[in-house]
């Protein structure tokens, strides 16, 4: 086995997705198979080569700085499910603890 | 048991670019909910990135000043963790090729030697919105923040001690401030610092388990939450007991820390290179310009002040505490102030003036020039150093032009022997009483005739000046 | 108006000199896709009001003998965005989502004077090769109704095939243009990686997402490629280098052009039908006055392993944003933050999607990022190599587009690695963000199969002159799918 039913549940966990028992079970078993093809890279010999995460040519793009008024509060807020007073609102955060 | 203390921080800073790390909304401070930002700050379906050049040339100065090693070759990383202030619910930094390495800074120890505090690196990165919580049970998001660029500063495990930590960020700041990377208001949260700190028993080889405090956007706070941390996981040691690794929290009344989670494993935010950003080559002709472009560090500054002004150390302290106060210091002495007058008057009335009013200078109308302007007409006494302070009083509230509002005021010194001679002659012709008193040795006789002589010429007369003749008139007569 | 027997060429003079207007043009085509919709359903929303407006506009205005493409109806696949109009990357997540800003290609295709007459179906977020994962329409073969159309430009390439719009705009990820336009007859085009801006695509793999038209013969393709070609501001990682225009020299032919047949496309698994017609392509080709050669790409066989590990990884991240806060749909009767982001995810994405961001989830976790997402990303560096040596002494590379022609519904849904194998041929490609193409083959059984012309980087125009000279010798695109029991 590639990958257990338990490592299946966590990353479902980690991608804030529920799964029920049986779609744990055909998700195991899938994700089994492709990562058992994905293991015929471990015959490939890569000692010294480097990453290749992105075939763009183009290199140090950047745009100045300099600041563009930002966009109308009423339009981005068309698609918010919920809000008031031009903020987002959300269902209460449990957990307090905040991100650096 | 004695124990040896192991403090860490990670401090990040909101660099005062114009725009945003990512994106061209405006980066300020105050304005209403959610009008400083667009699709790309809301992670809105098929946005990408757009990299500010702002925030590499501001990361480079803070990396030279901190004495860090540039990374030439660099790329962002995407750190994935969900939470209503993370809009795409990955931040863009840097993980495997941070902007700079290996520097340090400098601070003067509690024994009073100097220790270099070692950066281990340093990167550029983009700052969360803002979630507030309601007790009606729901959070209220604001994403003005969402994409300012920080800095994010991470030491060495080289600091000892809570003041150790207390004199590392103020010294940080200041080089920050000085490098005009930021404006490093704290109030503003702008300056935020993460600590861990662990113990362990004096001459042990391993460092004992770490607990940490996060956001803290208080020096004091650190210092006394360090303090606690320390004291604490000793009594804990020393009651046979064992530190978790654990997020806490400074309680400020209390002055304690309190226990927020216990970490079970590290936390997992699934690091990879940001695709949407094309790598950035560094090279040194761009090293060089950032390099060109600092303005001076502040100790270089106190080595100018204590060898071409002769101010003395504790001067110069007080002088570059604060770029603004060192560039008002600089500016004023450029326009032909005396460094030692123009220290004095910055130090004594300016900050006294500033802390009872609790303002900073740049809410003040002073302008260096006008201070130069009323030093120097004290220098040359074309005014006493009396109205020398009302003249201070009146330019640091009004944009007032300090020269042509003295004479307009009638208030230039009146220093002309010619003119004050008829003036004395008079008074002594009408106190001859005083002029036997001095005869027979009563010196309040003269603050007698002083007086008169102010009188009349209502307190513009210079006493020096004023003294001089007096003393020969009255020897003559 | 019948696209089957009209070019975009033709279609221009017949503006220009006002054989018929914009609106009529218009009108038809909005007639002729609710006629043949029933069958295909390949739109997932019409854009007939704001098409109609933008019609008259242009008939107002007149239509210049250079404005080669406008008032031509053009077809949008649904995960790029459109300003006011439902885009929904056939996701129940974004069931509801109504997009305030444009694509970059959308303001290109007006700024060309095209017009969007509606959004088209595909694979949820992409993620497929049948069309199948969207989560609101079946879309069919154009060929064969009990047959796939290919995914996951499903809807873009049928809308095309059945002649119900001549123009589309797909995207292609790992084949998500070129199979689709295999399975149906028509022309399909991945440009260079940085040739198009990808500002408003709904981004599921960034390194290898790339949009690309397609349409009914090789130079109408040529045309809408330069018309959505260029460096743009908000996509970092387009290109600076100038866009040529593509139909120059296309009619140049393939004297002395050197071809690369690569051996391990012709490998196990590609259908002897297929293999087939491509030998007959190449020897088409050799009697055209190109020079064919077999070479080898070693690597490309680590293709599909390589594309799910990064193709998830990128996924895994790009599709957290879709948490019910901002846009989109949200779970109801949601009771805490957890709430909203484990019910809205769990019930707005389908199983497909699903797998893809576990799989990427777990390849990037603390413990196999090493063994799977770097060792994917140093092989694909090999795959690259292998591409730039063959491209040493070589113009273009030709092989069989997929293995084999369109499958029936259901055959391959539930069995993953069967499903990524379609893209074998196409993925490494991808990988390398070489273009590359699909042009009309011939048939096998009544369907039809693709020539795969790949060229190097940024030389659309060679890859557009190779199609070119092959699609003008075979003239495989006269034979039209029969829609509605008609012809």
């Amino acid at each position: 086995m590639a990958i257990s039913a338990e490592e299946v549940r966590h990353v479902a966990a980690l991608a804030k997705m529920a799964v029920t028992d049986e779609e744990l079970t055909k998700f195991t078993a899938q994700m089994d198979d492709i990562l058992g093809m994905v293991e015929q890279l471990q015959e490939v010999d890569t000692t010294d080569v480097p990453m290749t995460y992105n075939v763009t040519d183009a290199r140090n793009v950047m745009r100045p700085d300099e600041a563009v008024p930002g966009t109308d509060r009423a339009e981005l807020m068309k698609n918010v499910p919920e809000s008031e007073d031009g903020y987002i609102k959300v269902p209460a955060i449990i957990d307090e603890s905040e991100e650096g | 048991m004695n124990f040896e203390t192991t403090i860490g921080l990670e401090v990040h800073i909101e660099m005062k670019t114009k725009s945003k790390a990512f994106s061209p909304a405006p980066v300020r401070f105050g304005q209403p909910q959610n009008t400083d930002t667009n699709v790309i700050d809301w992670g809105y379906p098929g946005v990408l990135p757009q990299l500010n050049r702002g925030i590499l040339e501001y990361g480079m100065r803070a990396a030279l000043a901190l004495n860090c090693e540039i990374t030439k070759d660099i790329h962002f990383d995407r750190k994935n963790y969900f939470y209503p202030d993370n809009p795409k619910a990955y931040q863009i930094t840097q993980s495997d090729t941070p902007l700079g390495r290996n520097g340090w800074l400098e601070i003067t120890a509690e024994d009073g030697s100097k220790k270099r505090i070692g950066i281990h690196e340093m990167h550029v990165e983009e700052d969360a919105g803002k979630n507030t919580h309601n007790p009606n049970g729901y959070s209220y998001v604001d994403l003005n923040r969402q994409g300012t660029p920080l800095i994010e500063i991470v030491s060495e495990p080289d600091i000892a001690s809570p003041e150790e930590a207390y004199r590392y960020l103020t010294r940080l700041r200041q080089i920050i401030m000085f490098s005009g990377v930021s404006d490093v208001k704290l109030e503003q949260g702008s300056m935020r610092t993460d600590v861990n700190i662990s113990i362990r028993p004096y001459g042990a080889t391993e460092y004992g388990t770490k607990t940490e405090m996060k956001n803290l956007n208080s020096f004091d706070h650190v210092r006394k939450g360090l303090e606690y941390e320390a004291n604490r996981q000793a009594q804990v040691l020393m009651s046979g007991g064992t530190i978790q690794s654990e997020t806490r929290r400074y309680d400020v009344p209390t002055g304690k820390t309190i226990l927020m989670r216990v970490k079970e494993g590290k936390d997992d935010y699934r690091y990879f290179p940001e695709p949407d950003i094309p790598p950035v080559h560094i090279s040194d002709e761009w090293i060089e310009e950032v390099r060109n472009s600092i303005p001076e560090m502040p100790d270089e500054r106190r080595k100018q002040y204590e060898n071409e002004f002769g101010l003395s150390e504790y001067d110069t302290d007080v002088l570059t505490q604060t770029k603004e106060m060192s560039d008002f210091f600089d500016a004023t002495v450029a326009h032909g102030a005396d460094p030692k007058l123009a220290a004095n008057w910055l130090m004594v009335e300016v900050n006294s003036y500033l802390n009872a009013q609790q303002v900073e200078l740049a809410d003040t109308a002073l302008t260096p020039e006008h201070l130069a302007t009323m030093i120097k007409m004290i220098q040359d006494e074309t005014i006493s150093g009396k109205i020398g302070k009302k003249v201070f009083k009146e330019i640091i509230k009004n944009d007032t032009e300090p020269q042509a509002w003295v004479e307009q005021k009638g208030m230039v010194q009146l220093s002309d022997p010619a003119k004050l001679q008829p003036i004395i002659d008079d008074v002594l012709d009408n106190n001859e009483q005083s002029i036997t008193d001095f005869k027979n040795g009563k010196d309040r006789a003269v603050g007698f005739l002083v007086g008169q002589i102010m009188k009349q010429t209502r307190g513009q007369a210079n006493p020096k000046v004023v003294n001089k003749l007096l003393m020969k008139s009255l020897n003559a007569r | 108006m019948n696209y089957f027997e009209n070019d975009l060429t033709t279609l221009h003079a017949g503006l220009v000199n006002k054989q018929f207007s914009v609106v009529e043009l218009v009108k038809e085509t909005f007639a002729t896709i609710k006629q043949r919709e029933p069958q295909l359903e390949a739109f997932l929303a019409l854009n007939e009001e704001a098409a109609l407006k933008q019609a008259a506009t242009l008939d107002e205005q007149g239509i210049a003998p250079d404005q080669l493409l406008a008032g031509i109806p053009v077809g949008i696949k649904d995960n790029i965005v459109t300003k006011g109009l439902t885009t929904t990357a056939a996701s129940k997540i974004l069931e509801n989502f109504n997009p305030i800003y444009d694509a970059t290609v959308m303001e290109k295709l007006a700024e060309a004077g095209m017009i969007n007459v509606g959004k088209l179906n595909l694979d949820e977020f992409a993620m497929g090769s049948s069309t199948e994962t969207s989560a609101f329409k079946q879309t069919k073969n154009a060929w064969d109704q009990t047959k796939v159309p290919g995914g996951s430009s499903g809807g873009p390439a049928v809308a095309v095939a059945a002649g119900e719009i001549p123009v589309a705009l797909g995207s292609d990820t790992g084949g998500s243009v070129r199979q689709p336009a295999t399975f149906n007859g028509v022309v399909g085009t991945k440009p260079t990686y940085g040739r198009v801006s990808r500002y408003g695509l709904i981004a599921f793999s960034s390194s290898l997402d790339e949009i690309g038209p397609i349409t009914r013969t090789v130079k109408d393709n040529a045309l809408v490629l330069g018309a959505i070609a260029g460096h743009d501001d908000h996509d970092l990682t387009t290109s600076s280098k100038e866009v040529p225009d593509f139909t120059a020299g296309i009619e140049d032919g393939v004297k002395g052009l050197r071809i690369a047949v690569p051996k391990e496309y012709f490998a196990a698994g590609v259908a002897d039908g297929v293999k087939d017609a491509i030998k007959q392509a190449l020897a088409e080709m050799e009697k055209l006055g190109a020079v064919v050669d077999e070479v080898s790409l070693p690597y490309s066989k680590y293709g599909v392993p390589i594309y799910y590990v990064q193709a998830c990884a990128e996924a895994s991240s790009n599709l957290q944003r879709y948490d019910g806060i901002r846009y989109g749909f949200r779970a109801k009767d949601v009771k805490n933050l957890e709430d909203v982001y484990v019910r809205t995810r769990t019930e707005g994405f389908g199983p497909e999607v699903k797998r893809r961001i576990m799989l990427g989830t777990y390849v990037l976790a603390a413990g196999s990022y090493d063994k799977f997402f770097k060792k994917a990303a140093q092989v694909r560096t090999l795959v690259c190599r292998d591409f730039a040596r063959v491209f040493k002494d070589h113009d273009v590379i030709m092989a069989p587009t997929t293995a084999t022609p369109a499958f029936s519904f259901g055959a391959k849904v539930d069995d993953p690695v069967a499903m990524y194998m379609n893209d074998v041929l196409t993925i490494p490609s991808n990988l390398a963000g070489l273009p590359g193409m699909s042009v009309p083959a011939g048939f096998v059984d009544g369907m039809p199969v693709g020539l795969h012309i790949i060229a190097n980087s940024f030389d659309e125009q060679t890859m557009y002159r190779a199609a070119y000279a092959y699609e003008q010798a075979t003239r495989f695109f006269e034979n039209v799918p029969a829609i509605g029991g008609q012809n």
